[in-house]
Protein backbone atom coordinates (compact mmCIF):
# COMPACT_ATOMS: atom_id res chain seq x y z
CA UNK A 1 0.00 0.00 0.00
CA UNK A 2 1.21 3.51 -0.96
CA UNK A 3 -0.80 5.69 1.29
CA UNK A 4 0.52 6.98 4.52
CA UNK A 5 -1.31 5.56 7.48
CA UNK A 6 -1.13 8.20 10.78
CA UNK A 7 -1.73 7.53 14.54
CA UNK A 8 -4.58 10.22 14.98
CA UNK A 9 -2.58 11.41 17.68
CA UNK A 10 0.22 12.36 15.51
CA UNK A 11 0.51 15.64 14.02
CA UNK A 12 0.61 15.55 10.17
CA UNK A 13 2.72 18.54 9.41
CA UNK A 14 4.15 21.40 11.80
CA UNK A 15 2.15 23.20 13.80
CA UNK A 16 1.94 26.09 11.20
CA UNK A 17 0.55 24.31 8.97
CA UNK A 18 -2.65 23.16 11.04
CA UNK A 19 -5.60 25.36 10.88
CA UNK A 20 -8.27 23.59 12.31
CA UNK A 21 -7.31 21.68 16.08
CA UNK A 22 -9.70 19.52 17.67
CA UNK A 23 -8.29 17.82 21.57
CA UNK A 24 -9.69 15.38 23.52
CA UNK A 25 -13.09 16.45 22.21
CA UNK A 26 -16.34 14.49 24.32
CA UNK A 27 -20.10 14.88 23.79
CA UNK A 28 -22.64 13.39 25.40
CA UNK A 29 -26.55 13.95 24.13
CA UNK A 30 -27.87 13.13 27.77
CA UNK A 31 -26.32 9.51 28.62
CA UNK A 32 -25.22 9.11 24.82
CA UNK A 33 -21.79 9.19 24.26
CA UNK A 34 -21.69 11.40 20.68
CA UNK A 35 -17.94 11.74 20.73
CA UNK A 36 -15.35 10.50 23.54
CA UNK A 37 -11.92 11.97 23.73
CA UNK A 38 -11.51 13.16 20.31
CA UNK A 39 -8.03 14.63 18.56
CA UNK A 40 -7.61 15.40 15.09
CA UNK A 41 -5.89 17.95 12.97
CA UNK A 42 -6.76 19.54 9.76
CA UNK A 43 -3.73 20.95 7.75
CA UNK A 44 -4.51 24.50 6.03
CA UNK A 45 -5.34 24.80 2.35
CA UNK A 46 -6.60 20.94 2.20
CA UNK A 47 -9.20 19.17 1.98
CA UNK A 48 -10.00 16.71 4.84
CA UNK A 49 -12.93 14.16 5.61
CA UNK A 50 -14.60 12.54 8.30
CA UNK A 51 -15.94 9.38 7.70
CA UNK A 52 -17.51 6.72 9.30
CA UNK A 53 -20.98 4.64 9.78
CA UNK A 54 -23.69 6.52 10.98
CA UNK A 55 -23.89 7.14 14.93
CA UNK A 56 -19.86 8.15 14.61
CA UNK A 57 -20.11 11.34 15.65
CA UNK A 58 -19.19 13.42 12.80
CA UNK A 59 -21.61 15.39 11.92
CA UNK A 60 -21.69 16.54 15.80
CA UNK A 61 -17.85 17.08 15.37
CA UNK A 62 -18.43 19.38 12.43
CA UNK A 63 -20.85 21.25 14.50
CA UNK A 64 -18.93 21.57 17.38
CA UNK A 65 -16.07 23.30 15.04
CA UNK A 66 -18.86 25.41 13.43
CA UNK A 67 -19.86 26.57 17.10
CA UNK A 68 -23.29 25.47 16.24
CA UNK A 69 -22.84 22.76 19.20
CA UNK A 70 -20.77 23.21 22.73
CA UNK A 71 -18.35 20.57 23.93
CA UNK A 72 -18.72 18.92 26.59
CA UNK A 73 -15.03 18.77 27.04
CA UNK A 74 -11.74 19.13 25.28
CA UNK A 75 -11.35 22.52 22.87
CA UNK A 76 -10.98 23.23 19.02
CA UNK A 77 -8.71 26.27 18.09
CA UNK A 78 -9.36 27.79 14.25
CA UNK A 79 -5.99 29.51 13.64
CA UNK A 80 -5.11 29.23 16.94
CA UNK A 81 -8.52 30.97 18.51
CA UNK A 82 -10.43 29.28 20.64
CA UNK A 83 -13.72 27.62 19.50
CA UNK A 84 -16.78 28.79 22.00
CA UNK A 85 -19.43 29.97 19.45
CA UNK A 86 -20.07 30.70 15.22
CA UNK A 87 -17.79 33.39 13.40
CA UNK A 88 -16.28 34.95 10.37
CA UNK A 89 -13.59 32.50 10.04
CA UNK A 90 -15.50 29.48 9.57
CA UNK A 91 -18.69 28.80 6.73
CA UNK A 92 -20.81 26.28 6.76
CA UNK A 93 -22.99 24.30 3.90
CA UNK A 94 -25.90 22.40 4.66
CA UNK A 95 -26.94 18.75 3.69
CA UNK A 96 -30.36 20.39 3.18
CA UNK A 97 -29.40 23.32 1.37
CA UNK A 98 -30.79 25.72 4.74
CA UNK A 99 -31.83 28.37 2.05
CA UNK A 100 -34.19 31.02 2.61
CA UNK A 101 -36.81 29.68 -0.21
CA UNK A 102 -38.76 33.47 -0.33
CA UNK A 103 -35.18 34.96 -1.16
CA UNK A 104 -33.95 34.86 -5.12
CA UNK A 105 -30.96 32.74 -5.70
CA UNK A 106 -28.74 36.59 -5.55
CA UNK A 107 -29.99 37.78 -1.89
CA UNK A 108 -29.77 33.71 -0.81
CA UNK A 109 -25.60 33.84 -2.06
CA UNK A 110 -25.39 37.55 -0.55
CA UNK A 111 -27.21 36.75 3.09
CA UNK A 112 -23.87 36.10 4.64
CA UNK A 113 -22.78 39.08 3.55
CA UNK A 114 -26.09 41.13 4.37
CA UNK A 115 -26.01 39.65 7.93
CA UNK A 116 -22.68 40.91 8.11
CA UNK A 117 -24.03 44.75 7.00
CA UNK A 118 -21.68 44.82 3.55
CA UNK A 119 -23.43 47.25 1.53
CA UNK A 120 -25.83 45.82 -1.13
CA UNK A 121 -24.31 47.02 -4.38
CA UNK A 122 -21.08 45.68 -2.71
CA UNK A 123 -22.39 42.10 -1.97
CA UNK A 124 -24.13 42.08 -4.86
CA UNK A 125 -20.73 42.01 -6.90
CA UNK A 126 -19.51 39.60 -4.45
CA UNK A 127 -22.28 37.34 -4.85
CA UNK A 128 -22.22 37.73 -8.28
CA UNK A 129 -18.39 36.37 -8.64
CA UNK A 130 -19.27 33.10 -6.83
CA UNK A 131 -22.61 32.77 -8.35
CA UNK A 132 -20.41 32.59 -12.12
CA UNK A 133 -17.68 30.62 -10.43
CA UNK A 134 -20.27 27.95 -9.20
CA UNK A 135 -22.02 27.62 -12.66
CA UNK A 136 -25.18 29.36 -11.69
CA UNK A 137 -24.98 32.94 -14.07
CA UNK A 138 -28.18 33.55 -15.79
CA UNK A 139 -30.05 32.12 -12.32
CA UNK A 140 -29.70 35.25 -10.26
CA UNK A 141 -33.40 36.03 -10.35
CA UNK A 142 -34.65 32.22 -9.55
CA UNK A 143 -36.18 31.15 -6.49
CA UNK A 144 -34.77 27.71 -5.20
CA UNK A 145 -38.30 25.98 -5.78
CA UNK A 146 -37.15 26.41 -9.37
CA UNK A 147 -33.92 24.76 -9.23
CA UNK A 148 -32.93 21.65 -8.98
CA UNK A 149 -31.32 19.96 -6.09
CA UNK A 150 -28.09 19.83 -7.37
CA UNK A 151 -28.60 23.95 -8.42
CA UNK A 152 -29.38 24.56 -4.72
CA UNK A 153 -26.64 22.69 -3.22
CA UNK A 154 -24.43 25.52 -5.73
CA UNK A 155 -26.62 28.33 -4.16
CA UNK A 156 -25.61 26.92 -0.60
CA UNK A 157 -21.93 26.63 -2.02
CA UNK A 158 -21.72 30.14 -3.32
CA UNK A 159 -23.28 30.96 -0.40
CA UNK A 160 -20.71 29.84 2.10
CA UNK A 161 -17.54 30.77 -0.13
CA UNK A 162 -19.08 34.44 -0.89
CA UNK A 163 -18.20 35.47 3.04
CA UNK A 164 -14.49 34.04 2.46
CA UNK A 165 -14.10 32.63 5.53
CA UNK A 166 -10.43 30.31 5.83
CA UNK A 167 -12.34 27.31 6.69
CA UNK A 168 -15.23 25.24 4.94
CA UNK A 169 -17.32 23.00 6.96
CA UNK A 170 -19.63 20.43 4.81
CA UNK A 171 -22.34 18.58 6.01
CA UNK A 172 -23.03 15.20 3.79
CA UNK A 173 -23.38 18.36 0.91
CA UNK A 174 -24.13 15.96 -1.93
CA UNK A 175 -25.97 13.17 -0.61
CA UNK A 176 -29.78 14.72 -1.33
CA UNK A 177 -28.45 15.49 -4.91
CA UNK A 178 -28.50 12.43 -7.77
CA UNK A 179 -25.73 10.66 -8.08
CA UNK A 180 -24.68 12.14 -11.67
CA UNK A 181 -24.50 16.32 -10.44
CA UNK A 182 -22.80 14.37 -7.31
CA UNK A 183 -20.02 13.20 -9.48
CA UNK A 184 -19.81 16.19 -11.15
CA UNK A 185 -19.89 18.40 -7.94
CA UNK A 186 -17.03 16.18 -6.66
CA UNK A 187 -15.18 16.99 -9.69
CA UNK A 188 -15.57 20.92 -8.80
CA UNK A 189 -14.85 20.47 -5.37
CA UNK A 190 -11.22 19.40 -5.99
CA UNK A 191 -11.08 22.42 -8.39
CA UNK A 192 -12.40 24.46 -5.74
CA UNK A 193 -9.82 22.92 -2.80
CA UNK A 194 -6.96 23.98 -5.97
CA UNK A 195 -8.20 27.74 -6.18
CA UNK A 196 -9.72 28.57 -3.03
CA UNK A 197 -6.85 27.93 -0.85
CA UNK A 198 -9.38 27.47 2.28
CA UNK A 199 -9.51 24.56 4.11
CA UNK A 200 -12.37 22.06 3.76
CA UNK A 201 -13.64 20.09 5.98
CA UNK A 202 -16.08 17.52 4.90
CA UNK A 203 -18.16 15.19 6.22
CA UNK A 204 -19.60 12.13 3.84
CA UNK A 205 -21.19 8.89 4.22
CA UNK A 206 -19.40 7.74 0.78
CA UNK A 207 -16.12 5.86 0.75
CA UNK A 208 -16.12 6.45 -2.75
CA UNK A 209 -16.60 10.24 -2.29
CA UNK A 210 -14.02 10.89 0.45
CA UNK A 211 -10.99 8.94 -1.20
CA UNK A 212 -11.64 11.11 -4.61
CA UNK A 213 -12.29 14.50 -3.08
CA UNK A 214 -9.59 14.32 0.02
CA UNK A 215 -5.89 15.58 0.99
CA UNK A 216 -6.83 13.49 4.34
CA UNK A 217 -9.58 10.99 5.01
CA UNK A 218 -10.32 10.50 9.17
CA UNK A 219 -12.11 7.05 9.65
CA UNK A 220 -14.37 7.63 12.95
CA UNK A 221 -15.68 4.56 14.87
CA UNK A 222 -19.26 4.92 16.58
CA UNK A 223 -19.61 3.57 20.28
CA UNK A 224 -17.84 5.15 21.52
CA UNK A 225 -16.55 7.34 18.77
CA UNK A 226 -12.76 7.59 18.34
CA UNK A 227 -10.59 8.08 14.78
CA UNK A 228 -9.53 4.41 13.64
CA UNK A 229 -6.98 6.06 11.61
CA UNK A 230 -6.24 8.86 8.71
CA UNK A 231 -5.33 8.16 5.88
CA UNK A 232 -3.21 10.31 3.39
CA UNK A 233 -3.44 8.91 -0.05
CA UNK A 234 -0.41 10.26 -1.94
CA UNK A 235 -0.09 8.99 -5.70
CA UNK A 236 -3.02 10.13 -7.57
CA UNK A 237 -3.75 13.86 -5.85
CA UNK A 238 -2.94 16.56 -8.45
CA UNK A 239 -3.64 13.76 -11.79
CA UNK A 240 -6.26 14.23 -14.27
CA UNK A 241 -9.24 14.21 -12.13
CA UNK A 242 -11.10 11.74 -15.32
CA UNK A 243 -8.25 8.95 -14.00
CA UNK A 244 -8.80 8.94 -9.90
CA UNK A 245 -11.36 6.11 -10.69
CA UNK A 246 -9.32 3.76 -12.03
CA UNK A 247 -5.58 4.82 -10.17
CA UNK A 248 -4.84 1.55 -8.34
CA UNK A 249 -4.10 3.46 -5.16
CA UNK A 250 -7.79 5.02 -5.33
CA UNK A 251 -9.11 1.54 -5.35
CA UNK A 252 -6.87 0.17 -2.54
CA UNK A 253 -7.79 2.27 -0.36
CA UNK A 254 -11.73 2.03 -0.72
CA UNK A 255 -10.94 -1.55 -0.26
CA UNK A 256 -9.21 -0.88 2.98
CA UNK A 257 -12.08 1.64 4.07
CA UNK A 258 -14.52 -0.81 3.48
CA UNK A 259 -12.38 -3.55 5.35
CA UNK A 260 -12.14 -1.48 8.23
CA UNK A 261 -15.78 -0.43 8.31
CA UNK A 262 -18.13 -3.33 7.36
CA UNK A 263 -18.15 -4.88 10.76
CA UNK A 264 -19.33 -1.62 12.34
CA UNK A 265 -22.03 -1.23 9.50
CA UNK A 266 -25.91 -2.50 10.83
CA UNK B 1 -68.24 23.67 -10.24
CA UNK B 2 -70.24 22.00 -13.66
CA UNK B 3 -73.91 21.33 -14.50
CA UNK B 4 -74.99 20.39 -17.38
CA UNK B 5 -71.86 20.31 -18.85
CA UNK B 6 -71.16 24.02 -18.62
CA UNK B 7 -68.78 25.91 -16.33
CA UNK B 8 -70.65 27.73 -13.90
CA UNK B 9 -68.88 31.05 -11.86
CA UNK B 10 -67.93 30.78 -8.57
CA UNK B 11 -70.00 31.27 -6.04
CA UNK B 12 -73.03 30.60 -8.33
CA UNK B 13 -74.66 28.31 -5.68
CA UNK B 14 -75.35 31.55 -4.78
CA UNK B 15 -78.16 32.72 -6.69
CA UNK B 16 -79.83 29.51 -5.87
CA UNK B 17 -80.23 30.46 -2.47
CA UNK B 18 -80.79 34.05 -3.50
CA UNK B 19 -83.77 32.70 -5.94
CA UNK B 20 -84.99 30.79 -2.58
CA UNK B 21 -85.08 33.53 -0.42
CA UNK B 22 -87.22 35.83 -3.04
CA UNK B 23 -89.63 32.85 -3.76
CA UNK B 24 -90.43 32.63 0.48
CA UNK B 25 -90.07 36.17 0.80
CA UNK B 26 -92.72 36.51 -2.29
CA UNK B 27 -95.14 34.36 -0.77
CA UNK B 28 -95.36 36.41 2.82
CA UNK B 29 -94.98 33.65 5.07
CA UNK B 30 -93.27 35.33 7.76
CA UNK B 31 -92.30 39.00 8.02
CA UNK B 32 -88.94 38.11 9.17
CA UNK B 33 -88.58 37.50 5.73
CA UNK B 34 -89.14 40.19 3.49
CA UNK B 35 -88.25 39.14 -0.52
CA UNK B 36 -84.34 39.56 -1.15
CA UNK B 37 -85.36 42.59 -4.17
CA UNK B 38 -86.69 44.50 -0.87
CA UNK B 39 -83.77 43.75 0.38
CA UNK B 40 -81.47 45.03 -1.91
CA UNK B 41 -83.40 48.04 -3.22
CA UNK B 42 -83.22 48.99 0.66
CA UNK B 43 -79.41 48.35 1.09
CA UNK B 44 -79.01 50.97 -1.91
CA UNK B 45 -81.37 53.62 -0.12
CA UNK B 46 -79.21 52.86 3.05
CA UNK B 47 -75.94 53.18 2.08
CA UNK B 48 -76.27 57.06 0.74
CA UNK B 49 -77.93 57.93 4.14
CA UNK B 50 -75.66 59.65 6.82
CA UNK B 51 -76.81 57.27 9.26
CA UNK B 52 -75.28 54.27 7.83
CA UNK B 53 -72.12 56.39 6.88
CA UNK B 54 -71.31 57.34 10.20
CA UNK B 55 -72.56 53.94 11.29
CA UNK B 56 -69.80 52.10 8.88
CA UNK B 57 -67.25 54.84 10.16
CA UNK B 58 -67.44 53.90 13.66
CA UNK B 59 -67.72 50.37 12.99
CA UNK B 60 -64.49 50.58 10.60
CA UNK B 61 -62.13 52.71 12.78
CA UNK B 62 -62.87 50.32 16.12
CA UNK B 63 -62.02 46.88 13.90
CA UNK B 64 -59.31 48.53 12.16
CA UNK B 65 -58.08 49.58 15.62
CA UNK B 66 -58.96 46.25 17.40
CA UNK B 67 -56.76 44.33 14.01
CA UNK B 68 -54.10 46.00 14.71
CA UNK B 69 -53.69 45.64 18.08
CA UNK B 70 -54.17 41.93 17.54
CA UNK B 71 -51.86 42.18 14.69
CA UNK B 72 -48.77 43.38 16.57
CA UNK B 73 -49.11 42.25 19.53
CA UNK B 74 -50.19 38.64 18.62
CA UNK B 75 -47.11 38.14 15.44
CA UNK B 76 -44.53 38.86 18.17
CA UNK B 77 -45.84 36.40 20.84
CA UNK B 78 -46.72 34.11 18.70
CA UNK B 79 -42.94 34.20 17.39
CA UNK B 80 -41.20 34.25 20.80
CA UNK B 81 -43.40 31.29 21.91
CA UNK B 82 -42.17 29.85 19.11
CA UNK B 83 -38.50 30.27 19.60
CA UNK B 84 -38.56 30.54 23.78
CA UNK B 85 -39.15 27.39 25.36
CA UNK B 86 -39.51 29.43 28.61
CA UNK B 87 -42.21 31.82 27.02
CA UNK B 88 -44.46 29.09 25.63
CA UNK B 89 -44.44 26.70 28.61
CA UNK B 90 -45.71 30.03 30.52
CA UNK B 91 -48.07 31.68 27.97
CA UNK B 92 -49.46 28.81 25.94
CA UNK B 93 -52.15 27.57 28.88
CA UNK B 94 -53.75 30.90 28.82
CA UNK B 95 -53.57 31.08 24.68
CA UNK B 96 -55.39 27.58 24.91
CA UNK B 97 -57.91 28.82 27.20
CA UNK B 98 -58.67 32.00 25.73
CA UNK B 99 -58.61 30.73 21.98
CA UNK B 100 -61.85 28.56 22.83
CA UNK B 101 -63.51 30.26 25.37
CA UNK B 102 -66.59 32.11 25.16
CA UNK B 103 -65.52 35.50 24.74
CA UNK B 104 -68.68 37.62 24.81
CA UNK B 105 -69.00 36.14 28.81
CA UNK B 106 -66.10 38.40 29.23
CA UNK B 107 -67.40 41.67 27.98
CA UNK B 108 -68.94 42.29 30.80
CA UNK B 109 -65.57 41.82 33.00
CA UNK B 110 -64.16 44.19 30.46
CA UNK B 111 -66.79 46.90 30.58
CA UNK B 112 -66.36 46.74 34.74
CA UNK B 113 -62.43 46.92 34.25
CA UNK B 114 -62.09 49.70 30.81
CA UNK B 115 -65.80 51.25 30.66
CA UNK B 116 -68.01 51.57 27.93
CA UNK B 117 -66.26 53.76 25.72
CA UNK B 118 -64.73 52.95 22.16
CA UNK B 119 -61.59 51.77 23.89
CA UNK B 120 -63.14 48.86 25.47
CA UNK B 121 -65.11 47.74 21.61
CA UNK B 122 -61.48 48.03 20.47
CA UNK B 123 -60.16 45.68 23.04
CA UNK B 124 -62.90 43.12 22.74
CA UNK B 125 -62.36 43.12 18.66
CA UNK B 126 -58.59 42.58 19.72
CA UNK B 127 -59.28 39.65 22.35
CA UNK B 128 -61.21 38.04 19.62
CA UNK B 129 -58.68 38.20 16.94
CA UNK B 130 -55.50 38.08 18.76
CA UNK B 131 -55.58 34.21 20.35
CA UNK B 132 -55.84 32.25 17.09
CA UNK B 133 -53.17 34.90 15.70
CA UNK B 134 -50.50 33.75 18.25
CA UNK B 135 -51.25 30.02 17.98
CA UNK B 136 -50.76 30.45 13.91
CA UNK B 137 -47.80 32.12 14.52
CA UNK B 138 -46.22 29.98 17.32
CA UNK B 139 -47.30 27.11 14.79
CA UNK B 140 -45.02 28.81 11.58
CA UNK B 141 -41.62 29.29 13.75
CA UNK B 142 -42.06 25.84 15.34
CA UNK B 143 -42.17 24.13 12.08
CA UNK B 144 -39.28 26.26 11.00
CA UNK B 145 -36.49 24.11 9.36
CA UNK B 146 -33.83 23.78 12.21
CA UNK B 147 -31.05 23.90 9.76
CA UNK B 148 -32.01 27.44 8.86
CA UNK B 149 -31.68 28.63 12.28
CA UNK B 150 -28.07 27.05 12.22
CA UNK B 151 -27.50 28.80 8.91
CA UNK B 152 -28.46 32.11 10.67
CA UNK B 153 -26.05 31.43 13.32
CA UNK B 154 -23.38 30.67 11.39
CA UNK B 155 -23.38 33.56 9.40
CA UNK B 156 -23.81 35.92 12.55
CA UNK B 157 -26.94 37.21 12.09
CA UNK B 158 -27.94 38.89 15.33
CA UNK B 159 -31.36 38.15 17.26
CA UNK B 160 -33.07 41.40 15.53
CA UNK B 161 -31.85 39.88 11.79
CA UNK B 162 -32.90 36.24 13.04
CA UNK B 163 -36.40 37.79 13.64
CA UNK B 164 -36.90 40.09 10.75
CA UNK B 165 -35.04 37.53 7.83
CA UNK B 166 -35.24 34.16 9.05
CA UNK B 167 -38.58 33.63 11.78
CA UNK B 168 -41.15 36.31 10.44
CA UNK B 169 -40.90 35.28 6.72
CA UNK B 170 -41.23 31.42 7.24
CA UNK B 171 -43.60 31.84 9.46
CA UNK B 172 -45.40 33.94 7.62
CA UNK B 173 -48.09 31.16 5.60
CA UNK B 174 -48.94 30.16 9.03
CA UNK B 175 -49.12 33.98 10.41
CA UNK B 176 -51.25 34.95 7.40
CA UNK B 177 -53.99 32.19 7.99
CA UNK B 178 -53.73 32.90 11.36
CA UNK B 179 -54.46 37.17 10.80
CA UNK B 180 -57.28 36.25 8.42
CA UNK B 181 -58.93 33.64 11.02
CA UNK B 182 -58.85 36.09 13.15
CA UNK B 183 -59.79 39.27 10.86
CA UNK B 184 -62.87 37.49 10.93
CA UNK B 185 -63.38 36.74 14.44
CA UNK B 186 -62.67 40.48 15.20
CA UNK B 187 -65.98 40.94 12.82
CA UNK B 188 -67.64 39.24 15.84
CA UNK B 189 -66.04 40.85 18.57
CA UNK B 190 -66.31 44.69 17.27
CA UNK B 191 -70.18 43.85 16.75
CA UNK B 192 -70.59 41.83 19.95
CA UNK B 193 -68.94 45.22 21.04
CA UNK B 194 -71.15 47.11 19.57
CA UNK B 195 -74.27 45.95 20.67
CA UNK B 196 -73.04 44.76 24.58
CA UNK B 197 -70.79 47.70 25.55
CA UNK B 198 -71.68 50.66 24.14
CA UNK B 199 -74.73 50.65 21.11
CA UNK B 200 -72.97 52.39 18.48
CA UNK B 201 -72.04 51.88 14.61
CA UNK B 202 -73.58 48.90 12.98
CA UNK B 203 -74.40 47.55 16.56
CA UNK B 204 -76.78 50.22 16.93
CA UNK B 205 -78.02 49.78 13.56
CA UNK B 206 -79.13 46.13 13.89
CA UNK B 207 -80.70 47.11 17.61
CA UNK B 208 -82.55 49.65 16.27
CA UNK B 209 -83.92 47.82 12.48
CA UNK B 210 -84.53 44.82 14.89
CA UNK B 211 -86.40 46.20 17.45
CA UNK B 212 -88.52 48.00 15.49
CA UNK B 213 -89.02 44.84 12.96
CA UNK B 214 -87.16 46.46 10.04
CA UNK B 215 -86.72 43.48 8.56
CA UNK B 216 -85.51 44.96 4.50
CA UNK B 217 -82.76 47.32 6.75
CA UNK B 218 -82.03 44.69 9.05
CA UNK B 219 -80.89 42.21 6.30
CA UNK B 220 -79.24 44.48 4.26
CA UNK B 221 -76.52 45.83 6.87
CA UNK B 222 -76.16 41.98 7.59
CA UNK B 223 -75.62 41.51 3.85
CA UNK B 224 -72.82 45.00 4.07
CA UNK B 225 -71.12 43.28 6.89
CA UNK B 226 -70.63 39.94 5.02
CA UNK B 227 -69.80 41.46 1.70
CA UNK B 228 -67.00 43.22 3.98
CA UNK B 229 -65.80 40.62 6.04
CA UNK B 230 -65.88 38.43 2.57
CA UNK B 231 -63.84 40.64 1.05
CA UNK B 232 -60.87 41.27 3.73
CA UNK B 233 -60.95 37.63 3.84
CA UNK B 234 -60.68 36.90 0.34
CA UNK B 235 -57.66 39.33 -0.06
CA UNK B 236 -55.70 38.04 2.89
CA UNK B 237 -56.65 34.59 1.31
CA UNK B 238 -55.05 35.98 -1.81
CA UNK B 239 -51.47 37.36 0.58
CA UNK B 240 -51.98 33.59 1.56
CA UNK B 241 -51.75 32.21 -1.87
CA UNK B 242 -48.70 34.38 -2.93
CA UNK B 243 -46.70 32.82 0.10
CA UNK B 244 -47.68 29.26 -1.25
CA UNK B 245 -44.99 28.77 -2.79
CA UNK B 246 -42.67 28.57 0.17
CA UNK B 247 -44.91 27.06 2.24
CA UNK B 248 -44.50 23.69 1.03
CA UNK B 249 -40.40 23.53 0.84
CA UNK B 250 -39.29 25.37 4.12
Amino acid sequence: MSQIKLDAAQPVSPASEIAVSVRNVSKNYGDVQALKNLSLEFPRGELTSLLGPSGCGKTTLLKIIAGLLKADSGNVTVEGRPVTEPGPDRSFVFQDFALLPWASVMRNVAFGLELRGVAKSEREAVAEKYIREVGLAGFEGKFPHQLSGGMRQRVGLARALSVDAKVLLLDEPFSAVDEQTRRKFQEDMLALVQNEKKTFIFVTHSIEEAVYVSDQIAILLPRPSRVLEVIRPSSFRGKIVANIRRDPEYLDIVDNIWASLRSYVE
Amino acid sequence: MMAFGYKLPAMSSLLVWAALWEIVGQLELTFFVPPISTVVVTLFGLVQTSAFLNALAVTASAFVAGVFFAIVIGIPVGILMGKSRLLDELLLPWVNIFVSAPLTALVPVLMVLFGFGAQTIIITTSLFAIWIIILNARAGVKQINRSLVEMSRVFGASSKDAFFKIYLWAALPEILGGVRIGVIRAVKGVIIGQLLISIVGFGALFELYSSNFLMAEFWAVLIVLFGLAFAISEFLGYLERKVSYYAASR
